[in-house]
């Protein structure tokens, strides 16, 4: 058969189209990838010391007084500029309201997130009136504006720390704080309604399912009054579950719940993971329930609360008490739902086992095993195991009851260690070689000791004893070891959260820094140096956490032009690119300004006195850095507005006058330039006519 | 068929001599044929970039330009343009990036016809397609020489950025800005496929300038 030449050609046509089909997919592909090439960080090349640089360096450290110890220490803190830090610390700001960001090793101050305070950089609650932070931040129709931030919290999946959000106590007021780590800016702030301060805040469960917050001081739950005569009658402790929403990246109140506590000072709390996951503890002093009364001869609290030689650890089977709660059998107080004592005692909520004396701290173990109790007033941490807790338990190994009828474990059934590791400990840490680190207050210094079960065979130490205490600079609360408080510590580094700095920085007037202190936890043993110290002159941080910094996925710039960072979505009222003007009803005036390098637009704003004022920014930007400021002089009106953010603020035009605008970020060359006019025309003509010099472009309002 | 016309789209191959040298007819099919290929593929990747280096952007700015669109940080470019007066680059080639797809469909359709015409005039169907990366850079340098050299004289820098012309192949700079310009991916493929339609012509010859001989001298003999 003869082959036409025309059929070959054709098949070759279709078999060739396909290719270019096909390449095309492909290129496409590899045309996105190609498109930015990225520059490359250059690392510097392994160095070798010449005699010379030997000679000079050691000229230099002896010129300024550095040891050899000293030189290694800065070696392994020292970052060069651009090179970033491995980790986050996530730290309480103390008084000051806020959280601090700090990277490790280098100690450097990343930035400080408002939490309960104003801040006017970030723009937090400098909005005008009925400003939504400000709004946010009252109780009880007061507005509270400060906060005493105690437990920062990282949001965990699995028991490990997932990057995603972060909680933060406020104990002064009872308050939690829902920080969003895509940009970094408070979503959420939940006020406890039972109790007015609380210590044990926060805490989370392995999946985030609830956030931890233990009280501190009793009172009569929900804002009551009784004297302290009737203190045990009517003053009540307790411990809140707040449910955390991780899709609305809220907590939702109507899901949470109480427990009702005797008035004991419930302190610090910890969730269970792993063997324990299900439970959480919280410990306690003043099981006495001293009432103090210095001013009338009594003894005062500080000894009243100190008398007995064991208080209570509290165990929290809280599978068991969210089922109790989702079967309606809690009552409300002040609105809340709360599970009495009485409910617990009968449903096996509730135990007790004694630990000594007046403790601090209770961790639980990376494998959730045991639970740590330092004792504050006693020399010992006492190490509890759940095994033994969950079969004393169930063998009722009861060594009594309480006065409000909830039973208490056998000590000795419970228990499965006790080291004794010196005067004053607070908080315990772990590493990635089975030692667990324990602060100690009154000695100043930082306690590694080794775990024992399945850690004994992770370092070469004796199982439960102490290995090596190191001195800090001083008085030393919290402490954090990288990942710490998870189910997979990594080690590397330690920082002792130094209360007092006396001499370590120079005098800064009577009130000092807190010390933040790094210390090198990566080698076995003894070896366990202070490697940097950082001065912390805001506030004084309570105790903080350590992220692995790859963890965090932060934002650059905001995902959409007009994004609210409140509601974490576009606004639908965010003015967009060419859609700016001002519109008038009557006396309700809206703005609509965009901002982007260098100028607002509209330029002009022109109001009358008296009017009321919407007025909402959108920053265009889409450039990483390129943040803008607004600020209205007299009115106490400040925002930042960072790549496409927007943001909204009302208040009413009552002082007339010719006001400038500006950004308050120094944001480009033309900075200064980036201003515009707000005129406020007064209701009665002026006395002399400044009316002629109109300003040429104007937005005026019909 | 008239003679011009058979003159012009040159001789059939007889079926005998097809059958005994198909390679050598084929040659030139497939070489045009891989060439509008690459062609088409060309679309598909980057033409030209230039690359923005400044103390403040220590990660650099891009611009990357397709037959069809202009990409990456245009934004941020049009914002820094503003400064000295110069045009939002999507204002620049716009009919030339509207009409580039249709124009290289219409010339590979042309190469396409010229596969099928077994004389010399297929070469002017194919001129497009060799002269097109010559023409991309004329007009990319025709467009940025206009847009430098147009400023608006009360633009906030224009005292201190004169207009230029911006730098099209290679290294250049304006302001704190160093810029670095390329060709891309997409661009060789381009040249590529010019060049793979010359090598097809020398196969198209070597095939169909025979079969032409022997006819044009049967033309001459009837006349």
């Amino acid at each position: 058969m003869t082959r036409k030449p025309r059929a070959h050609t054709s098949r070759l046509h279709v078999a060739l189209a396909a290719g270019v089909v096909l390449t095309m997919i492909a290129g496409d592909a590899l045309g996105q990838d190609t498109t930015r090439r990225r520059r490359r960080t250059e690392d510097a090349k392994p160095i070798e010391l010449t005699p010379a640089q030997v000679a000079d360096l050691t000229k230099l450290a002896n010129s300024r007084k550095l040891s050899v110890d000293d030189l290694v220490a800065a070696a392994k803190t020292y970052l060069p500029s651009g090179r970033h830090d491995d980790y986050v610390l996530f730290s309480s700001g103390g008084q000051s309201g806020q959280v601090f960001a700090i990277g490790v090793p280098s100690m450097r101050l990343l930035r400080s997130i408002s939490v309960f305070t104003p801040e006017s950089w970030q723009g937090y609650g400098f909005a005008g009136d009925n400003d939504a932070v400000r709004e946010r931040l009252k109780i009880n129709g007061k507005p509270v504006e400060w906060g005493d931030t105690h437990h920062p919290a990282l949001s965990e999946s699995g028991g490990e720390y997932d990057g995603q959000f972060l909680f933060i106590g406020d104990k002064a007021n009872a308050r939690l704080g829902v920080i969003d780590l895509r940009d970094w800016e408070t979503k959420q702030i939940v006020k406890n309604p039972l109790t007015v301060s609380d210590h044990g805040a926060a805490f989370v469960t392995p999946n985030t399912d609830y956030v931890i917050e233990g009280g501190q001081y009793a009172t009569v739950l929900g804002y009551g009054y009784a004297t302290p005569e009737d203190y045990k009658k009517s003053y009540r402790g307790m411990v809140t579950m707040w449910k955390f929403d991780r899709a609305k990246g809220r907590i939702d109140e109507s899901q949470s719940f109480a427990l009702e506590l005797p008035p004991y000072w419930q302190d610090l709390a910890d969730a269970g993971k792993l063997a324990s996951d299900g439970f959480f503890f919280v410990n306690s002093f003043n099981t006495e329930m001293a009432t103090g009364g210095i001013e009338s001869g009594k003894p005062p609290f500080e000894a009243g609360a100190s008398q007995r030689d064991t208080d209570y650890l509290h165990i929290v089977d809280w599978k068991k008490a969210e089922k109790v709660f989702k079967d309606g059998k809690a009552k409300k107080i002040n609105g809340f739902s709360v599970i009495t004592m009485d409910t617990s005692a009968a449903e096996g909520i509730l135990y007790f086992a004694p630990e000594p004396k007046s403790p601090h701290g209770v961790d639980v173990t990376p494998n959730g095993q045991y639970m740590v109790v330092a004792g504050k007033l006693d020399p010992h941490v006492t190490v509890y195991s759940i095994e033994k807790v969950k079969k004393a338990i169930a063998d009722k190994k009861f060594s009594g009851k309480d006065d409000y009828g909830i039973p208490i474990l056998d000590f000795d059934a419970v228990k499965e260690a006790q080291v004794e590791l010196g005067l004053g400990p607070l908080h315990t840490q772990f590493d990635d070689k089975g030692y667990a680190y324990t602060s100690l207050f009154l000695d100043s210094a930082v306690a590694r000791w080794s775990l024992g079960g399945e850690y004994d065979s992770k370092n070469a130490d004796e199982p439960w004893k102490l290995v090596q205490k190191t001195p800090v600079q001083y008085n030393i609360g919290h402490l954090c070891a990288a990942e710490g408080d998870t189910v997979s510590p990594d080690g590397n580094y330690l920082i002792s959260m130094s209360k007092w700095s006396v001499d370590r920085f120079l005098t800064t007037g009577p009130l000092l820094p807190q010390n933040f202190q790094l210390l090198d936890i990566t080698s076995p043993g003894t070896t366990m140096p202070v490697i940097f110290d950082a001065p912390i002159g805001v506030g004084e941080p309570h105790y903080c956490q350590m992220i692995k910094a790859d963890k965090l996925k932060s934002w650059d710039i905001y995902p959409e032009i007009g994004w609210n960072p409140h509601t974490q979505a576009l606004d639908p009222h965010s003015p967009q690119k060419g859609k700016e003007g001002v519109v008038r009803d009557g006396s309700t005036v809206t703005v609509n300004m965009t901002a982007i390098r260098s100028h607002f637009t509209p330029e002009h704003v022109m109001l009358e006195e008296g009017d009321h004022v919407t007025w909402r920014i959108t920053s265009t930007e889409q450039t990483k850095d390129a943040t803008h400021g607004f600020c209205i002089g007299g009115y106490n009106i400040n925002l930042s507005l960072e790549p496409g953010e927007f943001a909204e603020f009302e208040f009413t035009a009552d002082k007339p006058g010719t006001y400038p605008f500006y950004c308050t970020e120094f944001c480009s060359a033309l900075h200064l330039e980036m201003m515009g006019y707000l005129h406020i025309k007064p209701k009665a003509a002026p006395k002399a006519d400044a009316s002629d010099t109109k300003p040429a472009t104007t937005a005026s309002a019909k | 068929m008239s003679a011009f016309l058979s003159r012009l789209i040159g001789p059939r191959i007889p079926d005998e001599e097809l059958r005994t040298n198909r390679a050598r007819y084929l040659t030139p099919t497939v070489t045009f044929m891989v060439a509008r290929i690459l062609l088409l593929v060309s679309i598909f990747f980057p033409y030209w970039h230039m690359e923005l280096e400044a103390p403040q952007y220590p990660n650099g700015l891009f611009l990357t330009a397709y037959v069809n669109n202009l990409t990456e940080d245009v934004k941020e470019i049009d914002g820094l343009n503003h400064y000295i007066g110069m045009r939002p680059l999507g204002e620049a080639a716009a009919f030339e990036r509207s009409a580039s797809v249709y124009l290289m469909i219409a010339m590979v359709l042309m190469v396409e016809v010229a596969a099928f015409i077994h004389s010399k005039w297929a070469v002017l169907l194919a001129i497009p397609v060799i002269g097109f990366p010559v023409g991309f850079l004329i007009d990319l340098y025709f467009w940025m020489r206009h847009f430098g050299l147009n400023l608006d004289p009360h633009a906030p820098l224009s005292n201190s950025v004169k207009p230029f012309v911006p730098t099209v192949l290679g290294e250049g700079g304006i302001g704190q800005f160093k810029t670095y310009a390329e060709l891309g991916n997409g661009y060789w493929l381009a040249v590529a496929s010019g060049a793979l339609i010359i090598v097809g012509f020398f196969f198209h010859r070597r095939a169909y300038r025979p079969l032409t001989l022997p006819a044009t001298q049967n033309l001459k003999a009837a006349a």
